[in-house]
């Protein structure tokens, strides 16, 4: 009987593990998900109201989107190296 | 694995490869991702050799292709973030950005499969060689103490609140700066190849499962649309790399004031 409480218990903790990745790398990207969305909308507007500066506002996107997708890489990272 | 009745590979097996020659030497053994970074070294070697070797006025062929190449770094990467300072790093930078492409490509490229940078070693070497270029950079143009000041002082920051920047500066400045651009290759390009894998698992399972059939289209042309979105996601993580090294060299040769 012990025994197999003791196994389900380790089965357990390895779900409530897998669990908590799910989570750690879900609430990682909801910021940035959003910051993502603000700047290549911004952008895309900027880009509209003038297209002789789209190719000076693309460079500056890219950098705009590296910078907040660092945050959820540093989540991404985080569920995997959780233990 | 078994996840929702489909057998799912764990991520050991579908990242380690076993070495494939040179077995019994732990120097000189050579895997899947080893040789995906031979070939695309030798194919970034001869894309320039081959491209400049025999230079003609009107080009074609290969040296078209790397006259190409050069102009897109020279345009999109070094003109819009360094400006014409940044033209003694160009070859670095064209360098880099086709050896990541070439590397990162060979994850739809049938018998390959594997993006070779979702392994950490190589990002991580890449992005340590451009934390030493853009730091020596630095010291060498605005010497020590005013590098480490314009690097760690912001400018316009009220007194009150200068500590606290400053120790976040130093932090996101030299520790988060090479991180990020390791981890940022690297994270693209496995979640690229797991949601390849995925579908691809998928797929193979929907086959087998005679009822299921039906919705093979759908699973199918995700798996096919997704070949098509890495395509680009390879390009843009090697595009991405390049212009943040840009920007960070850029940061060391001109400071904001």
């Amino acid at each position: 009987m012990l025994h197999v409480l003791a196994a389900a218990a380790v089965d357990n903790n390895a779900g409530l593990q897998t669990i908590g990745r799910g989570i750690v790398y879900g609430g990682a990207a909801i910021g940035p998900g959003i910051g993502i969305g603000l700047v290549v909308g911004n952008a895309i507007t900027a880009m509209a109201r003038q297209p002789e500066s789209a190719g000076t506002v693309r460079t500056t996107m890219f950098l705009g989107i590296a910078f907040t997708e660092a945050l959820a890489l540093f989540g991404f990272v985080l569920a995997f190296i959780l233990k | 694995m078994t996840l929702l009745g489909l057998d799912v590979p764990p991520l050991d097996e579908l990242t380690h490869w076993p070495a494939f020659a040179f077995k019994n030497s732990s120097y000189l053994a050579l895997n899947k991702v080893g040789l995906i970074y031979l070939i695309a070294m030798v194919l970034t070697l001869a894309l320039f050799l081959i491209g400049g070797s025999r230079k003609k006025l009107v080009p074609h062929g290969v040296q078209n292709m790397a006259e190409v190449g050069v102009e897109f770094v020279r345009d999109q990467v070094v003109m819009q973030t360094i400006g014409p300072d940044g033209m003694t790093f160009l070859p670095y930078l064209t360098a880099l950005f086709f050896f990541i492409f070439f590397s990162n490509i060979f994850e739809i490229i049938p018998y390959f499969q594997f993006p070779a940078n979702a392994r950490i070693a190589m990002p991580m070497v890449l992005a340590l060689i451009t934390y030493v270029i853009f730091n020596v950079v630095g010291l060498a143009k605005q010497g020590p103490i005013k590098y480490v000041k314009n690097a760690i002082v912001p400018p316009g920051v009220p007194k009150a609140i200068l500590p606290l920047v400053v120790i976040i500066e130093l932090v996101s400045y030299f520790l988060v700066r090479p991180f990020s651009l390791m981890v940022r290759l690297f994270a693209n390009m496995l979640a690229g190849h797991l949601i390849l894998a995925t579908f691809s698992i998928i797929c193979t399972a929907v086959f087998k499962k005679s009822v299921f059939v039906v919705i093979l289209p759908f699973s199918f042309g995700l798996l096919f649309a997704l070949t098509g979105f890495e395509i680009l996601v390879s390009f843009l993580q090697a595009f991405i790399f390049t212009i943040l090294t840009a920007v960070y060299i850029g940061g060391s040769i001109h400071p904001e004031h």
